[in-house]
């Protein structure tokens, strides 16, 4: 160190905010900034808590210790540099934190929210603490793999183009032996669905190890293919015990010519999925991301991490698809929120947009976008809002909406595909999707038996529960 | 429900070249001239480069279809699209014919759909 006083070693206890509150700091355009929601014990003032954080966060221990003097830590430390009311909340406050790009292993999100959402979350300062966003500096984006694959080149190998892409999940999800299981798959497909899914919970389980559904699968697909003259896919689900077992199955999955496998990225990990993606983009299969476990992190509006901080780990570990809720399903979806957060997972650059969630400006460079997957508890009458919230780069999956048909998988399969390309149809016709929807869809069903009677079975299946997570908006 | 409603066979078969579809639109009925047009005219408003390919029925599932002569790159009369379609048509009356929206911002087909439906019995 060139400048200022030669230190001197103070054993004992020093207040945060001495070292770690900078509000005169100007974050670097190298910087990887930070805004956390800080819900403080009953007496620590704003300035301390938020100090705490940065420290926590970053090289800061209880106590001071000698070996700190061996490094530059006014360097390599985080700084709490800006506080924030939350608009309508008075218990909590936003605090955002700057943390320099050496902090950070090139390429590993396990590294950066090892130390993000580290022991900090238990830290007995705060009360309740959440992550609400991440800005990663472009530097940092491109030490990143990414999608193995992304939207344009998926949709390029599964040619498709102009709609969103449609899928289903094979239910039940747990007890069908392999065979049966090809059974529904096949049935979707031949009907005019692009996709079938495994669901999360269909490892390898006694009743259906995965190389017999593997097989089954891919026979499904290939029937289906030379049936319908369209390109099919199953999602097979390689989420497994170990990363040795998981790429076995990976392999297998190539073997037989799967186009795309499936996998778990939070209760998996996040470094089997940033391998499993290289992996993808070393083999040339897609790879559609399931979200298992993401509600236990992101539900409570003032504790752990929202959910488009985790869009943002998936984009830089790696995933073609990832399931971003649906906003008119069974699920939690508010729909500014969730129009932010697909954003971040499809466009090349994300403006900051409080009115969306949006707290940094995020560049995206080269790395391709990946598609929004809406999913749960939709039927044929959310198709008109589905498309004009998603747009074109999406996959829309009915389950119960596509297997519950009365005629059974193929019919449900037609009757979403009828409706989907009706409603595109409309759309690029400048009708209004969300208005005329019955009316679009009614004509449709002129000409589409299977559209016809799904309509009529699911006519009054609503799901209109309050958002938990809603957005912090001043309320009072 | 009370209504009982009759089940109902879905008729899809391998041997029957009438059962093999063609990507986006072709579960809805052909589209009228009219409803072409609007087709045409949102992918010109889009800035898209329109472009003309068809291929045998039979050759469908291939990625690659016969381009027809060139794109359109900067057409915007929606007449002079359609007649270059009709021509392609008329030059390949058992073909499909398929009308495709270059976005060379995305580097992807923003729109493709078949506009002649060639003949499959």
């Amino acid at each position: 160190m060139s400048k200022g006083a030669v230190k001197t070693y103070k054993a004992g206890v020093k207040e945060y905010r001495e070292t770690y509150w900078d509000p005169k700091y100007t974050p670097k355009a190298t910087d990887l900034l930070a805004c956390f929601k800080i819900t403080p014990q009953a007496g620590v003032p704003r300035e301390e808590a938020a100090a705490a954080v940065a420290a926590e966060s970053s090289t800061g221990t209880w106590t001071t210790v000698w070996t700190d003097l061996l490094t530059d830590l006014d360097y390599y430390k985080g700084r709490a540099y800006r506080i924030e009311d939350v608009p309508g909340d008075d218990t909590c406050f936003y605090a955002f934190i700057a943390y320099p790009i050496d902090l950070f292993e090139e390429g590993s999100v396990v590294n950066v929210f090892t130390s993000l959402v580290g022991n900090v979350f238990g830290f007995k300062a705060v009360r309740a603490l959440r992550l609400e966003d991440v800005h990663f500096p472009i530097a940092y984006v491109m030490t990143c793999g990414g999608p193995p694959h992304g939207i344009q080149v998926e949709r390029d190998i599964m040619n498709k183009y102009g709609r969103p892409m449609l899928g289903c999940t094979i239910k039940p999800k747990l007890g069908l032996s392999a065979k049966n299981y090809g059974r529904a798959v096949y049935e979707c497909l031949r009907g005019g669905l692009d996709f079938t899914k495994d669901d999360e919970n269909v490892n390898s389980q006694p009743f259906m190890r995965w190389r017999q559904r593997f097989d089954f699968v891919m026979e499904a697909i290939h029937k289906a293919e030379k049936e319908t003259g369209e390109r099919k896919g199953h999602y097979l689900n390689v989420t497994a015990p170990t990363p040795e077992e998981m790429y076995k199955r990976a392999d297998y999955a190539k073997e037989i010519g799967a186009p795309i496998i499936m996998h778990d990225y939070i209760t998996g990990g996040f470094c089997a999925n940033t391998g499993l993606a290289n992996w993808c983009r070393n083999n040339g299969v897609l790879l559609h991301i399931h979200r298992a476990m993401h509600a236990v992190l992101d539900r409570n509006p003032h504790h752990g991490i929202h959910f488009r901080v985790l869009v943002k780990i998936l984009r830089l570990s790696g995933g073609d698809h990832l399931h971003t809720g649906t906003v008119v399903g069974k699920l939690e979806g508010d729909r500014q929120s969730t129009l932010g957060w697909i954003d971040l997972l499809r466009e090349k650059f994300t403006k900051e947009d409080r009115s969306r969630g949006i707290f940094f400006d995020q560049d995206w460079g080269a790395m391709p976008g990946a598609f929004a997957v809406a999913s749960g508890g939709i039927h044929v009458w959310h198709m008109p809002a589905l498309l004009a919230i998603f747009g074109d780069d999406a996959v829309f999956q009915f389950g119960g909406g596509t297997l519950g048909h009365p005629w059974g998988n193929a019919a449900g399969a037609a009757a979403n595909r009828v409706a989907l390309e009706a409603c595109v149809e409309a759309r690029n016709q400048g009708r209004q999707l969300e208005k005329e929807g019955k009316e679009i869809l009614a004509g449709a069903a002129k000409n589409s038996p299977e559209l016809k009677v799904a309509m009529e079975t699911w006519k009054e299946i609503k799901f209109e529960f309050d958002t938990v997570d809603k957005l912090d908006v001043a309320h009072k | 429900m009370s209504e009982v409603i009759e089940l109902q066979d879905y008729k899809s078969r391998l041997s029957d070249p009438g059962s093999r579809k063609f990507e986006t639109f072709s579960y809805l009925p052909a589209m009228e001239q009219a409803q072409i047009r609007k087709q045409v005219e949102y992918l010109v408003k889009r800035g898209w480069s329109p472009a003309i390919e068809h291929t045998e029925p039979e050759n469908a599932f291939d990625h690659y279809w016969y381009m027809w002569k060139l794109p359109l790159f900067g057409e915007t009369s929606v007449d002079r699209i359609l007649a270059e379609a009709e021509a392609c048509h008329k030059a390949n009356p058992t073909h499909h014919v398929r009308l495709v929206g270059y976005d060379n911002y995305k580097q992807t087909q923003g729109a493709a759909m078949v506009i002649f439906r060639g003949k499959t019995k």
